[in-house]
């Protein structure tokens, strides 16, 4: 298994990652990659750089030092608004969306805004048929397809989730990052979300931040381990499980 | 089908309605003195103005306290090019009234729009400000003074429509006829504009800018053309400004004039482009009627903005509507309001 | 006149229009100091401040022109300033600190108007001078060709010692600790359990003071006109974005270095004509602070002066 993943090309990858933030250094020569239909699971202790390796990944900070690879190539300080062009879609911890539109206007938008050539955007919406269908086809892989009306702010919690998850599929991406799709959700949510998790890894490259370890060791089928914004371990989940420095760091003894 | 944006007319009663509007509208000088045609005629250009700052405040949450600049910056362009007794054909005038505010409005913006909330604010009351320095402490408006200007002609295919030619009751109605095109035109511009896709982009921006950018749309350039686009539509408003009067002075150009048209989407509603109409003629009314009450026209009106401000949270058009108004240009990260404390920016 | 005596006359020019740019700045300061306080404590955008220094000036108008003494004047303006900053936080700006920015412009600018018609209604539009009181009426020689007002001396005397009452209250005292850190966090002012609206009120009490007390020193000055806040009102936005919001220490430099450049620029700027436009120095010199405002808000938008109190 493990062969089989490493020979397969890498969508995504970081060569000696690095953010320092004056004197702190947040994230400290991170390589890691990603491969085709993997789902790569980023793990740690609070304040160990993952969101912010994330905000790396996505373009909403800068590197100081070190490189991300798409495909093979340099994607290293591509602005954040350019990322979802190139493939990378992401999620947030903190429910992020268009709080007061309607779910399907959420993912339309997001399909839109990659999807939609610049000389059309004086185009009336309702003009714009295949939007709403890709739109649709990403509602309904999340499982809201009843809710495509309902306003996006009066979702209960995990059906925010779920939107969250539907917006980045909008854009029909090679790489979904996901920071803790799972944040918040009770044990059904979070068993359907997992579900839904595994199906996407299928089709997709799916990187996730996450704490809930049942999951993350259950459905990943690689693991990156960050301490103090510096990789301790990575491979699959039952080496880095039996990693003595992961356990005594990390996994409390327990695992 | 997607959610209709909220700016526009929802059904086809409210457009009738507005149809309705323009009717009465057309008819009025007819009926009423000329006192009140050019009132009225005061009244829509000041709609026109709302309405462009609308598109800023309302459709895109950016609150500028330097829009009135390029209303009277366009208007200066037409004293300009026809200094009193130079008249030029409004072909002529118009077009380069709007570049005029084009142009500043794309300096500005290019600039302002790094900023947001409050220093954006301050950055395009700063800007305001340096345009109205120009004309108020050089003689090339004619200083503090201002000046006369020559009318823009209203003449087409080398036929001149002479205001002075027609009889007395009936001078201004071409400035009020010209104005009222006007009016429609640019509201049914923007009515477009805020319902096609470029719309609801300004309207994604307005509620959670960042999210906007992680989806992948590149906000600057959106909000960019939104804001020469409501600098233009202010130049149009300020060259209505010059067929009407006549007359320039650095009050046009001043913070006041911005402050102004942001109490006419206030009191109006900021929820929709009526609003702005509704709030630009209601300003107007109110300044008339307090001045015939009393002799105290700005105490009354100081009042009644208060009043505003403090009750009518959503306008006159949100009357009765419990929907709560969303706040303009949310903060990046982490998706606070910008109403927040200074101590917010660290 | 000989070379020597030009140059003499020169001098004196500019040392005199240095004293006035110093000056300026420090009446500066005591405006925006309650500014950027009311702005990082309350969150609130006053565009009445302005209103604030005309009414100190016509409150001082009405003291002298009844009781002919403006020694009287100072505590009136100072305790008026007070009571009025309570009232109006009371009543009004309390219901203000979780509204939008748009709406405080409104508000504020809706209270420009009231008070400008309140005034106008009570004392009329004319212009009226405030004389300068007699024991102070006389011009302080300093060097052999150049002199200076006894009168400004004392503004300037007044306003530091103010600035330092200020510093001391805000760096020294418990409640200017608490207003610092509420500057900084609103927030924790509820969590160390004090009382915010004491808080609140004291802040804008304070700043209304500043702001009547700077028009109080300035009526003998400038003479009391209609409108006479508005120039300085966005003058002062611009050194409380200088010098940081929040900052009374940022306002302090951020005051002097607008006032001087303001003065000079409009002293040594109007008379001249640039290619054939008159005026094109002087605007160029009232633009010169928005210009820096501008640079300051797109490169450092934290201040020049930056940090806290």
């Amino acid at each position: 298994m493990a062969d089989a993943v490493v020979s397969r090309q890498a969508v995504l990858a970081t060569e000696g990652l690095t953010k320092s933030f004056g004197g702190l250094t947040a994230v400290r020569d991170v390589s890691l990659s990603l491969h085709v239909h993997e789902l790569h699971a980023v793990i740690g202790p609070n304040g160990a750089g993952k969101s912010t390796f994330v905000n790396l990944l996505s373009g909403q900070l800068l590197p100081s030092r070190g490189r991300i690879l798409l495909e093979g190539r340099d994607i290293s300080g591509t602005p954040a608004w350019r990322m979802a062009h190139l493939g990378i879609g992401r999620s947030f911890q903190r429910t992020n969306i268009l709080k007061p539109l309607t779910v399907l206007e959420n993912v339309r938008l997001a399909t839109q805004a990659v999807h939609l050539p610049a000389r059309s955007v004086l185009g009336a919406p309702k003009r714009q048929t295949a939007l709403v269908e890709t739109a649709r086809r990403a509602i309904d892989r999340v499982g809201l397809g009843s809710a495509e009306h309902a306003v996006a702010g009066e979702l209960s919690h995990g059906a925010q989730r779920q939107l969250e998850i539907a917006m980045t599929l909008a854009i029909d991406p090679k790489v979904l990052l996901l920071d803790e799709p799972l944040a918040g959700m009770g044990q059904e949510e979070g068993a359907r979300m997992a579900s839904l998790l595994k199906s996407l890894a299928k089709e997709h490259a799916l990187l996730l931040i996450e704490h809930d370890m049942d999951f993350v060791f259950r459905v990943a089928d690689r693991m990156t381990v960050l301490v103090e914004g510096a990789v301790l371990a990575s491979g699959p989940p039952s080496e880095v499980r039996a990693n003595a420095a992961v356990q005594t760091a990390y996994l409390g003894g327990h695992a | 089908m997607t959610e209709a944006v909220r700016m526009l007319p929802q059904s086809r009663t409210a457009w009738v309605a507005l149809a309705a509007g323009a009717g009465v509208l057309a008819v009025l000088p007819w009926v009423v003195t000329p006192y009140y045609v050019g009132l009225l005629t005061t009244a829509m250009i000041g709609a026109m103005l709302a309405l462009s700052l609308h598109l800023l405040v309302g459709a895109t949450g950016l609150v500028s306290l330097g829009h009135g600049a390029f209303y009277g910056l366009a208007a200066y362009t037409v004293y300009l090019i026809s200094p009193e007794g130079a008249p030029r054909p409004v072909w002529q005038t118009l077009p380069l009234a709007m570049l005029a505010a084009g142009l500043a409005s794309l300096v500005v913006g290019a600039l302002s729009l790094r900023t947001k909330g409050f220093f954006f604010l301050m950055v395009t009351l700063a800007f305001g400000q340096m345009i109205f320095f120009v004309f108020h402490d050089t003689k090339l408006g004619g200083g503090t003074d201002g000046a006369y200007l020559a009318k823009p002609l209203i003449s087409a295919f080398g036929l001149t429509l002479e205001p002075q030619s027609l009889p007395r009751s009936q001078r201004a109605f071409p400035a009020y006829y010209v104005a009222l095109t006007q009016l429609v035109a640019t509201y049914l511009a923007l009515a477009f504009l805020l319902g096609s896709l470029f719309g609801r982009v300004l309207e994604g921006i307005r509620v959670n800018e960042h999210r906007m950018v992680a989806m992948g749309f590149n906000t600057n350039r959106y909000k960019l053309a939104a804001f020469v686009i409501a600098g233009m539509l202010a130049g149009a408003a300020g060259h209505m400004w010059s067929l009407h009067s006549g007359f320039v002075n650095p009050e046009l150009v001043g913070w006041h004039k911005s402050a102004e048209a942001l109490l006419m989407i206030l009191l109006g509603g900021i929820g929709s482009l009526a609003g702005a109409i509704a709030g630009a003629f209601a300003f107007y009314a109110l300044g008339e009627v307090a001045q015939q009450v009393t002799e105290r026209k700005l105490l009354v009106e100081g009042v009644v903005i208060l009043c505003a401000v403090l009750f009518l949270r959503n306008g006159l058009m949100g009357i009765g509507s419990p929907r709560k108004r969303r706040p303009p240009q949310q903060a990046a990260v982490t998706g606070v309001p910008a109403a927040g404390k200074a101590g917010a920016h660290g | 006149m000989s070379p020597s005596a030009i140059r003499r006359s020169a001098m004196a020019g500019f040392l005199s229009q240095l004293l006035n740019g110093f000056q300026y700045g420090l009446l500066l300061f005591l405006i925006a100091s309650g500014l950027t306080l009311i702005f990082g404590v309350l969150g609130i955008i006053n565009l009445a401040h302005g209103s604030l220094f005309m009414i100190g000036a016509y409150v001082t108008f009405l003291v002298v022109k009844s009781t002919g003494s403006l020694w009287l004047a100072l505590p009136v303006a100072i305790v008026s300033g007070l009571c009025l900053g309570v009232l109006l936080e009371r009543f009004l700006f309390r219901r203000f600190y979780h509204r939008e920015h748009l709406d405080q412009v409104l508000l504020t600018f809706a209270l420009i108007l009231i008070f400008e018609e309140l005034r106008s209604l009570f004392v009329g539009n004319d212009f009226h001078a405030v004389p300068v009181p007699a024991a102070l009426d006389f011009s302080v020689p300093i060097t052999s060709g150049f002199s200076y007002a006894a009168y400004r001396f004392v503004v300037i005397a007044v306003c530091l010692a103010l600035a330092a009452a200020l510093f001391y209250w805000i760096e020294r005292t418990r409640m200017g600790a608490v207003i610092r850190a509420a500057a900084e966090k609103p927030e924790m002012v509820d969590v160390l359990g004090i009382d915010a609206r004491r808080v609140h009120l004291t802040v804008f009490a304070v700043g209304a003071a500043l702001a009547m007390t700077a028009g109080a020193l300035a009526a003998p000055l400038t003479a009391v006109y209609p409108n006479m806040g508005d120039g300085l009102l966005i003058i002062s936005f611009v050194v409380v974005v200088i010098g940081g919001l929040g900052s009374v220490s940022g306002a302090f430099w951020s005051a002097l270095l607008i006032g001087l450049i303001d003065t000079l620029g409009k002293a040594y700027g109007s008379t001249l004509a640039v290619g054939g436009i008159g005026g094109v120095l002087s605007a160029a010199a009232s633009m010169s602070v928005y210009i820096l405002m501008v640079v300051v808000l797109l490169f450092r938008p934290t201040g020049l002066f930056g940090g806290r109190t």
